[in-house]
């Protein structure tokens, strides 16, 4: 079985105080698959991915990455987990007070015993994936919100993870970025065979990366199936939910 | 780890006050626990705590070299009209170096250090919290506690005592020159009268609470930036209240430190 599957949520509910944000959420996400999880803002998508990564503790639920179930790992044994994930933050959460090359390099330098001339071949590599090789030496605040998410997608595949979890990667950007970093998204899921996770409530970007959607509406699922169901839906929620996009598009 | 954190009211009433000043102590002795577990367990992060050592002692130089002269001017100056009505002009630098070194250099010290580097160290870590650089570090199955807290912490523990002994130093010069201006008074004699006033015993307590201070302003900025929350209003929140955190436990503190090197050393009171 989990040779088909890599991620596997069963039952997860998560509180925060009185407001049940996540309520008996279950599903599957296949090897090399493509969930997009749609949903309006504070429906518990970023909370769901936090639960997965494991910097948020489910209240009741299992999580399981391969065959760990990650509400129950030890933070050592969580961390082993964690290398085979890469994360992209909807801010991209670059550490400001580190140059690009320095940005990709942390995670090498503690994870791997890499030279420094592979540790520089591999930066490089990988930011021409993102074709931002010319920004190697620059500061993260002297990036624009699109390079920015894209020297934070670099940083995440670095470590060629086989899961990559993406909160709102194209948030804030206007829509040729955003459709950029969506292709790019897929055309490095397709040279890398990684299976990615994608909160968003971009339709553009969902249309482009997802094989497969969820649609999160007071902490459960209220949709699952393909993109264009979704927006096919005849729920009323659901068709005002996309109307702004599609009129957009 | 779970760090208790405290939410921020606008105007709390007395409960929440009351709940808010427990978790800020339930929050730091949970902080101070996992400080102690991680401080000697690999990895050691050697090059991070001198990069620190190296940052927050520059940073800290001209102001307590400043701060270190004034003092001992200062004090020279203030002290030498009272010394005159009992004609005792003569244990001016004995009361310089006295005063000095047991107490006035470590506590001022360690107060300028503590405005200077703990509201940077709140307002560092509290801003990577806000814009989840913590959690991108931790994500990326990295000990963030280990890299941003444990390697600050040593450093401003390691850096304090050195920074108090170079603040002494200067402000024996300033007594001096307070001294020579007010009393016709040879630097030998003053060096001299410096030297033998102040014993081993006078040195070490005066220079060995600093440690616990230098741990205080760490410990504290760390914490209240580690835990920030609400923006960059919770930034500002954790900057300003390292402060002022820092100022009171070290004032407690040093009463502490001067009660117990009494009890263990009879002989300095």
């Amino acid at each position: 079985m989990a040779d088909t599957w890599l991620v596997k949520i069963n039952n997860v509910s998560k509180a925060f105080d009185d407001f049940k944000v996540l309520d008996d959420i279950s599903v599957t996400i296949r090897k090399g698959e493509n969930l997009v999880v749609f949903g309006q803002s504070g429906t518990g998508k970023s909370v769901l991915l936090k639960c997965i990564i494991g910097l948020l503790s489910p209240d009741i639920g299992e999580i399981f990455i391969k065959d760990k179930n990650v509400t129950k790992l030890n933070t050592k044994e969580l961390n082993e987990v964690r290398k085979n994930i890469g994360f992209l933050f909807q801010s991209a959460a670059l550490y400001d007070s580190m140059t690009v090359r320095e940005n990709l390099e942390f995670p090498l330098r503690k994870h791997t015993t890499m030279t420094q001339k592979e540790l520089d071949e591999k930066v490089f590599n990988t930011l021409e994936l993102v074709s931002l090789e010319n920004a190697i030496d620059k500061m993260p605040s002297e990036l624009s919100g699109g390079m920015r998410k894209r020297v934070g997608l670099a940083r995440s595949i670095i470590t060629d993870p086989e899961l990559m979890l993406y909160d709102e990667p194209t948030t804030g950007l206007d829509p040729i970025t955003t459709k950029e970093i969506s292709d790019l998204i897929i055309s490095l899921q397709r040279k890398l065979n990684m299976t990615s996770i994608v909160v968003t409530h971009d339709l553009i970007c969902a249309k482009i990366i997802a094989d497969r959607a969820i649609f999160l509406r007071n902490g459960k699922i209220a949709f699952e199936g393909q993109i264009d169901d979704l927006t096919k839906s005849t729920d009323p929620f659901l068709i005002n939910f996309f109307s702004d996009e599609i009129i957009k598009q | 780890m779970r760090i208790p954190r405290q939410k921020y009211f606008h105007r709390p009433n007395l409960t929440q006050t009351f709940v808010a000043f427990f978790t800020t102590i339930s929050g730091i002795t949970v902080f101070n626990y996992e400080f102690f577990k991680q401080v000697f367990l690999p990895p050691y992060e050697f090059a991070q705590i001198k990069k620190h050592m190296d940052e927050l002692g520059v940073k800290t130089l001209p102001i307590v070299s400043i701060t270190g002269f004034i003092i001992g001017l200062v004090l020279a100056m203030q002290s030498y009209p009272v010394l005159q009505r009992f004609g005792a002009t003569d244990f001016l630098p004995n009361t310089v170096a006295l005063s000095v070194v047991r107490e006035l250099g470590p506590v001022i010290t360690a107060l300028i250090f503590a405005g200077r580097v703990s509201s940077g160290i709140g307002a560092e870590l509290g801003s990577m919290r806000v814009t989840e650089q913590i959690d991108a570090m931790e994500v990326s199955a990295i000990n963030p506690f280990k890299y941003l807290v444990v390697t600050r912490v040593i450093a401003t523990t390691m850096i304090l005592p050195i920074l108090t002994i170079y603040v002494i130093i200067l402000a024996m010069f300033g007594g001096f020159l307070a001294v020579i201006i007010t009393e016709n008074m040879s630097f030998e004699y003053y060096k001299n009268a410096v030297v033998g006033a102040v014993q081993f015993g006078d040195f070490i307590p005066g220079v060995a609470k600093t440690f616990v201070f230098g741990y205080i302003v760490g410990i504290v900025g760390a914490f209240k930036g580690y835990t920030a929350d609400g923006g960059t209003a919770g930034v500002g929140r954790a900057s300003t209240t390292s402060v002022v955190l820092d100022s009171l436990l070290i004032l407690i503190f040093d009463m502490i430190l001067v009660k117990v090197t009494l009890v263990l050393w009879p002989t300095l009171g």
